[in-house]
């Protein structure tokens, strides 16, 4: 059955409704307007305004009100449009959803996600373009995970949802029109370990998102050169799967991380720590990244597609990693 | 001008970490002095210097692991001009001494600091050089830059049949277990071994031993292994050939004998550190040579000299009962000797059978540097020494 | 608009009920104080906010909750925890930082939380707690309950842009909650006049068709009534209500501030009309209550304090090897 990323998470939303009553869906322009990248259209026709809720352009409070609603028993499913907006919220992420378990020494957990749009790509500009989720891999108390493939789109949200804590899924929005084959029986995923999507000897290429097809793309390229890289996608930033990623560069001894943030303080940089920490022996040369540019996201397309990650760039760092002067 | 460098004291010694400094600059040295400890994976190790000179500037600072070969210290030999203004220190003040002070022909630069000659190696083609007992230091590299990877030191490897013996790596991880099992994994693979035995009777060494040791007060008196030892030597004499090292491809034998003696120590491993000029020792000098040497290898003090001059091995397992030794031969020398428990045995001789003291003396060679003929010349001129004590 | 109050009217609650209220309000006085004196002696280390001055908001307002209801409190919470009915001793051996503590010594004196009396903390950011507040009225109409969320918080939290999304929120979806706004005219340091155009809390609520009323937060009786009548409102389905509680602090923001920012006369002029003096003098006044009646609660709340000292100094250290608990639940559903 072939489905979009859009399709996919719009049925697995459709599924929780259908199957937890605790289950509702908030956020800006979720309901009348669809939502923003459409995914939820359709839905309020549905469910109703009770659990399809059209939420005023107030992230704080009503990412909060996920929180209290989290800690009252429901499992709110909150839409943040993209990840910048998230910011107006982050006190509440932050501050709240992260350390509730904690402060409150194990009494009061929170089963919260937050769903929302990252990434560039579409000419939006420096404030529609970020890719925060590395970011927010930073905070201990909140997981991330990161969807690519429409299996995940499909299956995530469900085991986010039966989590005890808080789960932030960013999608990437260049992914949502993006097509693929989707089993009638697909369902929840587990939100824990890497997947190797294509096995490879020379170079491991350790990604997420919207940059794992892209590093697809470069492996099958560089493939026809005789160079064979093993493509990792993360699917989940924290808590990161160190034994998937650190296992492929065992068997590779090279790493090459394709991140679509910004490079400083990025998570490419913490998987890179990690292999030093982890896997120093197993490294035949430096781990090399393929990050954004430390720019504000510029709107014209040249410019932005010379910001972030590309296939070409990606073949040109592995050839380049892999590459012997006999 | 010379450079103090981080010696190596075995062919599997690739670092050691510096301990102390026994000197400061200024500091007038002469060949012979101790003038450093330095700590390996075998234990904590006295560095003699081999040059006459003062010391000019210290290179590394205690606490530091450097690889071999990494100048530690600078030593100006004597009658060598003084190279840097007196009052100057460190690295910088040549350069500001060129618009300072006179004509440059009279500078030199100072040593290159250690840090840029380091090799680019990989982690992990370090690690697996470690785990196939290959020297890093030989493996051309021909990743960027030139650094060494995997792929070469596995090439390396192929080279000399290495890699089938990756399972034989030692998996007791303490570092002399692994200098062991790197050594003598090397020798396993790389020298084709011969074994040559022979046993002798030692009925009237043995008697003369007791006459000569009731001369001798409690401590002074001297052990049979002395006497093996200085039969080594002698023997030696007469087959040069099994006196020395292969290596660059090619047999080298000394001169000088200098003999390795295996000393196991209490807490597991065993060093065979060198007694210097055996063959021109007494028996005497010999036995206070052992016992200074079975002392400081078992205090950890020894002297770099002694870990990387020997020139063969003696190995006696006779105290542990074992009636024949077969070794495996200490890269890159050429020879082993084993000596067994001397037993009372029934032995023929002139027809008749009586019980005689024996030992089994073996002989373990590389047969790139001699043959089988060789070695029975050996043996034969051993047991011929150890048979007329008077003339050791 | 003008603060409620009771005074000059006969006592409207029965005696054992008065005495009851006066009894709250002084064990949560004598608490802080004990706090403030630990404190001192190091036993109770990060920030210490202390309520004295404000007890009977907490106590006023408190008493017109069910079990069933949720409360938010700010970072100066003692006071409604107490009221709350968490017990004395491990909300003491919380600020001395034991695992018997009722956040097991996680949060301190700033984050009182207590699962069993629905008390979601303790929050110590500014206005951080009433997006919370309106998510667990959320939860109560969601799943067809009447319980109701009541969120505490000062009056500088009204310059946040949470208290604003959240009164919006409430009430657009008609949400359960009762904003109890302690205005005790200092933000830390700053006057409310000084932050504010608006400085009557009421008419903010106003602005979002928020019912409010303004009461003598001084006043026990007259805080306890007008809660009542707050939440019976809330409770019928109306939305939310805003309190505001006319209040005023008699310590310093917390242990370590000098006070730059007040004259000693005005806080001299509030501690005339300690709430807690004050009630007890109208119950004497009305001969509910002797000198002896009053040693008797001294009495009574003392060994209370004294019990929680000793409670949380028998208190243990939790292991340091248990330092990453609590960051991911242990459980899944």
């Amino acid at each position: 059955m072939e489905v979009t990323y859009r399709e996919a998470m719009r049925e697995a939303i459709r599924e929780a409704l259908q199957k937890d009553d605790r289950v509702f869906l908030m956020g800006e322009d979720v309901g009348r307007y669809g939502g923003c990248f459409a995914v939820s259209k359709g839905l309020l026709e549905e469910f109703g305004p009770e659990r399809i809720r059209d939420t005023p352009l107030s992230e704080a409070a009503f990412v909060g009100a996920g929180i209290g609603a989290a800690l009252g028993g429901m499992r709110p499913i909150v839409e943040i449009m993209t990840v910048n907006f998230s910011l107006l919220a982050l006190d509440q992420i932050v501050n709240n959803a992260a350390t509730y378990l904690h402060m409150s020494g194990g009494q009061f957990h929170v089963p919260l996600v937050i769903r929302m749009a990252t990434g560039g790509g579409k000419q939006l500009a420096a404030q529609h373009s970020h890719s925060l989720e590395g970011w927010y891999a930073h905070i201990p108390g909140i997981k991330i995970v990161t969807p690519a493939t429409i299996e995940d789109a499909r299956g995530m949200l469900a085991t986010a949802l039966a989590d005890p804590d808080p789960v932030l899924i960013f999608e990437n929005s260049t992914l949502y029109n993006r097509k693929g084959q989707l089993a009638p029986e697909a369902g929840a995923v587990d939100i824990e370990r890497a997947r190797v999507h294509r096995a490879g000897r020379d170079v491991s290429l350790l990604t997420y998102g919207a940059s794992l097809f892209k590093s697809l793309d470069a492996a099958a390229a560089l493939a026809e050169e005789g160079i064979e890289a093993e493509v990792i996608d993360l699917r989940t930033l924290r808590p990161l799967d160190d034994e998937t990623f650190i296992g492929s560069v065992t068997r590779t001894h090279r790493a090459v991380i394709v991140d679509e943030g910004w490079r400083s303080g990025s998570i490419s940089a913490e998987i890179s720590a990690r292999l030093m920490e982890k896997a120093f022996y197993e490294l035949d040369g430096p781990v090399e990244r393929i990050c954004s540019a430390e720019v504000p996201m510029p709107y014209a397309s040249h410019l932005e597609q010379a910001a972030l990650p590309n296939v070409e760039r990606i073949v040109s760092t592995v050839r380049n990693v892999v590459r012997t002067h006999g | 001008m010379g450079e103090f460098r981080m010696p190596s004291l075995g062919a599997d010694m690739e670092a050691g970490t510096l301990l102390l400094w026994k000197v400061q600059p200024g500091d007038r040295v002469k060949r012979g002095d101790i003038i450093a400890e330095v700590a390996t994976d075998k234990g904590d190790i006295e560095i003699e210097v081999f040059e006459d000179g003062v010391v000019e500037q210290i290179l590394v600072e205690p606490g530091s692991k450097v690889p071999v070969g990494t100048p530690l210290a600078v030593i100006r030999s004597d009658g060598e001009q003084v190279s840097v203004p007196a009052e100057s220190a460190g690295p910088a003040a040549p350069q500001r001494a060129l618009s300072e002070m006179g004509p440059p022909t009279e500078l030199q630069p100072p040593p290159r600091p250690a840090a840029d000659r380091r090799p680019r190696i990989s982690p992990a083609a370090r690690k697996l050089a470690s785990d196939l007992g290959v020297d890093i230091d030989t493996v051309r590299g021909t990743g960027p830059g030139g650094a060494v990877q995997r792929a070469d030191v596995e090439r390396a490897a192929e080279t000399k049949g290495a890699l089938r013996e990756v399972s034989e790596r030692a998996t007791d991880r303490t570092g002399m277990r692994r200098s062991i099992a790197a050594a003598m994994a090397r020798s396993n693979r790389e020298i084709p071994h011969y074994y040559l035995a022979t046993s002798i009777d030692l009925s009237a060494t043995l008697s003369w031993l007791e006459t000569e040791n009731e001369k001798r007060s409690i401590k002074e008196r001297l052990l049979p292994a002395i006497l093996m030892v200085k039969a080594v030597a002698k023997a030696l004499g007469a087959v040069p050939e099994l006196n020395g090292y292969w290596s660059e491809d090619r047999h080298q034998p000394q001169e000088s004998i200098h003999i390795g003696f295996a000393v196991s120590l209490r807490e597991g491993g065993l060093i065979a550190p060198a007694i210097h000029h055996a063959d021109r020792k007494s028996l005497d000098e010999l036995m206070e040579a052992m016992r200074g040497l079975i002392e400081r290898t078992r205090a950890g003090r020894l002297r770099s000299s002694e870990m990387t001059d020997a020139t063969i091995t003696v190995t006696n397992l006779g105290d542990l009962g074992v009636e024949a030794v077969y070794g495996v031969i200490n890269p890159p020398q050429l020879a082993l000797v084993g000596f067994g428990k001397i037993t009372d045995r029934p032995w023929a001789e002139n027809g008749a059978v009586g019980v005689r003291p024996v030992v089994t003396a073996t002989l373990a060679a590389d047969h790139r540097a001699t043959d089988g003929r060789q070695g029975a010349q050996f043996l034969e001129a051993l047991k011929r020494h150890l048979q007329e004590p008077a003339s050791l | 608009m003008k603060p409620v109050s009771s005074r000059g009217t006969r006592l409207p609650v029965g005696r054992e009920h008065a005495l009851h209220l006066l009894r709250t309000m002084l064990l949560i006085r004598r608490f802080e104080e004990k706090s403030a004196e630990l404190y001192s002696a190091m036993k109770i280390r990060g920030f210490l906010h202390l309520y004295i001055g404000e007890e009977a908001v907490a106590v006023g307002v408190t008493e017109a909750l069910e079990p069933q209801d949720a409360v938010v409190a700010t970072y100066r919470e003692h006071g409604h925890a107490l009221a709350r009915g968490i017990a004395a001793g491990p909300i003491m051996a919380e600020m001395y930082g034991k695992q018997e503590g009722c956040s097991r010594g996680r949060g301190g004196s700033m984050h009182i939380f207590d699962a069993k009396t629905r008390f979601y903390g303790g929050n110590a950011i500014v206005g951080g707690g009433l997006p919370l507040a309106v998510g667990l009225a959320l939860a109560e109409k969601m799943r067809g309950t009447n319980a109701v969320a009541c969120c505490f918080f000062g009056e500088g939290a009204v310059a946040e842009g949470e208290f604003h999304e959240s009164m919006n929120l409430a009430q657009l979806w008609n949400l359960p909650v009762l904003f109890a706004c302690e205005n005790n005219l200092y933000a830390m340091g700053t006057a409310l006049a000084l932050s504010e155009t608006v400085t009557d809390m009421t008419r903010k609520a106003a602005g979002y068709d928020v019912r409010a009323e303004a009461v003598d937060g001084m006043d026990v009786l007259a805080v306890e009534a007008a809660a009542k009548k707050a939440v019976a409102m809330v409770r019928a389905g109306n939305g939310p209500f805003l309190l505001e509680l006319r209040t005023y602090r008699f310590r310093a923001h917390s242990m370590f501030d000098p006070e730059l920012y007040r004259k000693k006369e005005e806080v001299e002029e509030w501690k005339k009309r300690d709430p807690i003096v004050t009630f007890a003098g109208r119950l004497e006044d009305e001969e509910l209550l002797d000198d002896k009646g009053l040693q008797g609660i001294e009495t009574s709340v003392g060994a209370e304090v004294t019990e929680a000292v000793a409670f949380a100094e028998a208190g243990t250290w939790e292991p340091s090897d248990q330092l990453e608990r609590f960051v991911y639940s242990d459980r899944r559903e």
